[in-house]
């Protein structure tokens, strides 16, 4: 999330196959990793990179005694990054739970990196997630050869980081079915991966944990079995705090997306991507920004990442078929679709804060004029 | 710390503490944060150690009788010190002291040890004296630790949570290790360098304070040698050492203002121990404190096994797993922020992330049940009157309303102050739940500017005055202080406006900001648009009240208008698809929220004008709406056509136009029979309409003839319903009127010029008759006479 990627150009492959669109967390800080391995005098869990407070240290940033500076990976609440820290301490899975946009899958790679090393023990959670992914697949040419052997088998990244005790991690648990779900159970709670076919097993040694990434307010995904859940603890990463940090968020990630998707530089809009986040801001909380009215919320997420695409939307409008300033009028109609979801109920909702708030509210006639025409 | 901890151990070892008993260094100085558990357990292991013969606490003097009932049986706290001036019982200060207090701990150690106990403090017939109102009275009272020092302090220990600091190193030790006074002697020695570094705080009154304790002590001394313990904040410990000459302190003490005071004991709260205190020190979370004082061992794991003990009987499933991995959590997490003990964020931490699933909800009622607590102390009832019966007394007198055993009735009227001031109170003590008076209704007159009580005093009601105290020492003080705190305990939206109503009638001003707030926030909330819809015509009708009764009513007005804007947008879409019996109910919203929206737009018409018409016009176009779509009951529909065209906002032909619409073939009857309903049925004068409008009657009457035999059954029951309701003398004049045929009701749809219920032209014969009288009143011609005679009495027979 603090982090913005170089928008230059890649060099064509070929030419230097080391130069990645994006190296991975442990290539990209090595240098401060190693900093941080060197001064770290404290007590490591084993096969621990370094020590939980290094590990915490990484993620807020701050200076060596050396002077080197650690960069801030993450910047929201300290406790949360305490408690996510202590978690893989004990031995405990690790559940980072969040709307989209809210640096969980940044937060994981960069845990895994300072703790084990290595983040690329990855497995990605979709709707056809196998359990070959989860626990192990077999080589089929070494398998009718050979018959079953340990050679022709093909171990998942979750058998091998509990073979060498390392992080696993496991992007989108929620939208993994539920049944290879399930595998994980005896994985987190008896440390151990049976291989029935070789009567085998494979035991977790020290060092090995599991980093897993849900989203909680997404519909239709696959909930976690209580079995599950309960071997897990839960940090839900929030939403950024301040609007300001908000509108730079958005700001950022819309200039961005609008270079990608070559529309001209984008023009000065600043004010309404405020509205914008303010409006989701004051939907999701169930209060206005300044505390005294209280807002039913829509069913919808109203993420950061929608309100990066409303006023992406927006700004397309504004280009191509208005007068290439980000207006009420642009962003309102992508305001609707985001913010009523469900017909009936988010409706009432949004009509409901159009009538108690927007139209009381200072030099925000133009936006509720907008928004009333789209919504009639 | 380490070190200074180390060496001030071996200074005042066991010995050194029966040194002080033989006079050689002075009375053992016991400095405590108020409210500490750390502080109340170390408390008490020094008064073990030291065994004094005296025991000094920081408190107000007056007090002193009252001491022995804090070992009363019937005595739990929290409970407070509760000094008031006697003719004032508005001036007032508490002295909250919970189980887990040390000035608690104290006074019970004296007490079982048969021990004198005293209370030093400056006496409350001048601290009450110097306050300007009951606000002051907490800050004026006595702070044990001021905010600023013990961030000082804080910080040179590297810390930026002082709070956290001091739990640190003082409340979280546990008990029994090393010396009984080490944490003592390190606390004075810290808080002596912030005394030099911050002199009095900025606290001039602390001086005169600690001058008088100081003499107090020394009295102390005098009497019993030096085997006195000294309880108090570990703020004023460095002044109490400190050797000031007797005639100083006393010119300090000269010329100090007087009240007269009295003091008891009341009931208190742990919510009212966290929101603030007499001792000035408010602390977050009496729950958590209250378990650190209680639980003998294993703080964290006792603790985590309540929480999940919660969590569970509000159906969470929390296993011994849970309550395993969350006190690893938690102490690990200790561990790793470097603190000797896992605190309140540690555990709190860790429940969040194990037992909740990472969500704010569930944890939100641990802290509301545990981690601030609902414990309600008690006093014996043999504790003094509190204030606020004492200012019943004196209401009564002045009132003139005697408490008699016997039943009475009483009338009121309102425009008199007196009788005013007398519904006031009847109306505050119902609040208070102090069931002096019933409201009956009023015999004859049913004005608002009356009302009738039913009176009788029973004993009982003494007690609940006595617990009422709790809330505050007058009677309007503690029904605003109920009021509020009920507004925030009400479960539904109409217990907050029937709460609302009730302080306009009680004339509480001060809590309706509370209770608005509450009520808006509930509005806001609230989905259900019956709730909505119910709750606004009793709002409005506060707000009459107010007006009758000469009470701000603004904050009221406004509430109003949103609840009524919240109706407004989610009144069409509640209204789709509704069963018969829920349309029936939600007509009878509509015109609710009518006759509400009108009588807002009056009751604000006064004050800014603009948004109020607005108001109406908004109503309207909802109106406007209803009776348009398809898919809202018939009923609702043509209720909503009725108001639009009694307000004049539709014209004849356009509601003709629509009943037209309804009423055409192609409607199902038992719908079309639900419109006339809902347009010309109940006791809204719809027969009136019909019998005036002909063309309307028409319309009925044609589509009543067109309906199917087979429906005709099924249309029966409404229809008989609608026209039943209507007076006898209008059933009549419809029965007539459908009867004198079908070539009338031709000529009544026609285009001519007459009015609806008129004939198209002048009844020419019967125009004439009026002329000759015209005619002899403006004395024309009188050779037509005759001719006038006979027709004069044609049109009088």
């Amino acid at each position: 999330m603090s982090v913005s990627v170089d928008p230059t150009f890649v060099e064509p492959s070929g030419k230097q196959p080391t130069e990645v669109l994006r190296p991975h967390a442990e290539d990209a800080f090595a240098g401060e990793l190693a900093a941080l391995a060197a001064q770290d005098d404290r007590p490591r869990p084993a096969r621990w990179k370094l020590s939980p407070w290094a590990v915490a240290t990484y993620l807020r940033g701050g200076t060596l005694p050396d002077g080197t500076v650690i960069t801030p990976k993450y910047v929201g609440p300290r406790r949360l990054v305490e408690v996510a820290v202590t978690t893989l301490a004990t031995d405990r899975a690790l559940l980072l739970l969040g709307v989209p946009g809210t640096a969980k899958t940044w937060v994981s790679e960069h845990l895994a990196a300072a703790v084990s090393g290595d983040s690329t023990l990855l497995v990605q959670g979709t709707a056809g997630t196998p359990e070959e992914a989860i626990r192990y697949g077999w080589n089929y040419a070494r398998l009718l050869a050979g018959g079953p052997s340990r050679d022709a088998l093909v171990p998942s990244p979750v058998m091998r980081a509990m073979a060498e005790g390392m992080t696993a991690r496991v992007e989108e648990l929620t939208r993994i079915p539920a049944d290879v779900q399930d595998t994980l159970i005896t994985i987190l709670s008896e440390k151990t991966l049976p291989i029935p076919e070789l009567g085998q097993e494979v035991q977790a040694v020290g060092g090995f944990n599991l980093i897993a990434t849900a989203n909680d307010r997404d519909r239709g995904v696959n909930d976690l079995s209580s079995a599950l859940r309960r071997r897990f603890n839960t940090v839900v990463l929030p939403l950024p705090e301040s609007v300001e940090a908000e509108v730079d968020i958005v700001a950022r990630r819309v200039d961005q997306i609008g270079r990608s998707l070559d529309l001209p530089a984008a023009p000065d809009g600043i004010d309404e991507i405020r509205r914008v986040v303010t409006v989701f801001r004051e939907l999701r909380d169930g209060v206005t920004a300044d505390g005294r009215t209280k807002l039913k919320s829509p069913s919808g997420t109203l993420s950061t990442a929608e309100a990066i695409s409303v006023v992406t939307n927006g700004f397309a409008l504004a280009t191509h078929f208005g007068d290439g300033v980000l207006r009420a009028g642009d962003v309102a109609a992508g305001m609707l679709g985001a913010v009523v979801r469900d017909p009936a109920a988010d409706r009432v909702v949004w009509q409901e804060y159009l009538e108690a708030v927007v139209r009381e509210r200072d030099g925000w006639k133009d936006f509720y004029r907008a928004c009333r025409e789209v919504s009639a | 710390m380490a070190g200074a901890e180390a060496g001030g151990g071996e200074a005042v070892g066991e010995g050194t503490a029966r040194d002080r008993g033989s006079g050689a260094v002075g009375p053992l100085l016991l400095g405590v944060r108020h409210h500490g558990p750390g502080s109340a357990r170390a408390v008490r292991g020094a008064l073990e150690a030291a065994r004094p013969r005296v025991v000094l606490i920081e408190g107000p003097p007056e007090a002193d009788a009252l001491i022995p009932l804090a070992a009363h049986e019937d005595m739990r706290p929290p409970v407070a010190l509760l000094a008031h001036a006697v003719d004032e019982p508005g001036r007032s200060a508490f002295w909250p002291m919970a189980e887990f207090s040390p000035e608690w701990v104290a006074i019970r150690w004296a007490l079982e040890h048969g021990v004198p106990a005293r209370f030093i403090d400056l006496p409350a017939t001048h601290t009450l004296a110097w306050e300007g109102g009951t606000g002051e009275g907490e800050e004026a009272a006595g702070l044990g630790v001021r905010v600023d020092p013990l961030a000082a302090l804080a910080g040179a220990a590297g810390c930026d949570d002082a709070e956290r600091w001091w739990e640190d190193v003082v409340e979280h030790r546990g008990a029994g290790e090393g010396d009984a006074f080490a944490p003592f002697v390190v606390l004075e020695e810290a808080m002596g360098a912030l005394r030099e570094a911050y002199g009095s705080g900025g606290h001039e009154r602390d001086l005169v304070r600690e001058a008088y304790m100081r003499l107090q002590v020394r009295a102390a001394q005098r009497e019993f040698g030096d085997a006195v313990a000294v309880v108090c904040g570990a703020w004023h410990v460095p002044a109490l050492r400190r050797k000031a000459a007797v005639a100083a302190d006393r010119a300090l003490l000269k010329g100090l203002p007087k009240v007269k005071a009295d003091m008891t004991w009341v009931p208190w709260t742990y919510r009212r121990l966290s929101r603030f205190s007499g001792y000035g020190a408010g602390i977050d979370s009496p729950g958590w404190y209250g378990h650190l004082f209680a639980a003998p061992d294993r703080p964290v794991e006792r603790w985590m096994t309540r929480v999940a003990g919660l969590l569970r009987a509000e159906d969470r499933i929390v296993s011994s797993a849970h309550v395993i991995e969350a006190v690893r959590l938690a102490e690990t997490l200790a561990v790793m922020r470097g603190r000797p003990l896992a605190g309140l964020s540690e555990t709190t931490d860790a429940v969040r992330a194990v037992m909740c699933e990472g969500s704010d909800v569930p944890l939100a009622l641990v802290r509301d049940r545990l981690v601030v607590g609902d414990v309600l102390g008690e006093v014996p009832r043999t504790a003094p009157a509190v204030p606020l019966q004492r200012d019943l007394d004196r209401l009564q007198r002045r009132l003139r309303l005697k408490p008699e055993a016997r039943e009475r009735e009483t009338e009121l009227d309102l425009r008199k102050e007196t009788d005013a001031e007398r519904s006031r109170l009847l109306h505050r003590l119902r609040l208070l739940g102090v069931g002096w008076g019933e409201p009956v209704a009023s015999r004859g007159s049913t004005g608002t500017f009356r009302e009738t009580w039913r009176l009788r005093w029973e004993p009982e009601l003494s007690v609940r005055v006595a617990e009422a105290g709790v809330w505050g020492t007058t009677v309007q003080a503690a029904a605003t202080a109920k009021a509020e705190a009920d507004a925030v305990a009400a479960h539904g939206l109409a217990e907050v406006t029937a709460l609302a109503e009730h302080c306009l009638l009680a004339g509480l001003s001060g809590a309706l900001p509370a209770v608005m707030q509450v009520l808006a926030d509930r509005a806001a909330l609230d989905s259900d648009v019956g709730h909505l819809a119910q709750a606004l015509p009793a709002l409005v009708r506060s707000l009459r009240y107010g007006d009758v009764r000469g009470t701000d009513t603004g904050a009221l007005a406004e509430v109003a208008a949103g609840l009524a804007e919240r109706v407004f947008v989610g009144l069409p879409p509640a209204c789709a698809a509704l069963a018969t019996d829920a349309a029936e109910e939600m007509r009878g919203h509509v015109d609710g929220v009518h006759t509400a929206v009108g009588l807002l737009d009056d009751a604000t018409a006064a004050g800014d004008s603009g948004t109020d018409s607005d108001l109406r016009d908004r109503w309207r176009a909802v109106l406007r709406v209803l009776s348009g779509r398809d898919g809202i009951p018939g009923v609702i529909r043509g209720r909503a056509v009725r108001l639009l065209l009694d307000d004049g906002e539709l014209g004849q032909d356009e509601a003709a136009r629509l009943m037209g619409l309804v009423l055409s073939p192609g409607t199902p009857p038992g719908d079309a029979a639900a419109w006339i309903e809902g347009f010309v049925g109940g006791g809204s004068g719809g027969g009136m309409l019909l019998v005036h409008d002909e063309r309307l009657l028409g319309l009925v009457d044609a589509w009543l003839t067109g309906v199917p035999a087979d429906a005709f059954t099924d249309v029966l029951p409404l229809l008989r319903r609608t026209f039943s309701a209507y007076e006898p003398g209008v059933r009549r004049t419809l029965g007539e009127l459908v009867r004198r045929g079908p070539g009338r009701r031709g000529s009544a749809a026609g285009a001519s010029a007459g009015a609806p219920g008129f004939a198209p032209e002048l009844d020419t014969d019967r125009a004439d008759a009026v002329l000759p009288v015209v005619r002899l009143l403006l004395g024309l011609d009188g050779d037509r006479e005759q001719h006038d005679d006979n027709n004069l009495a044609g049109v009088t027979g």
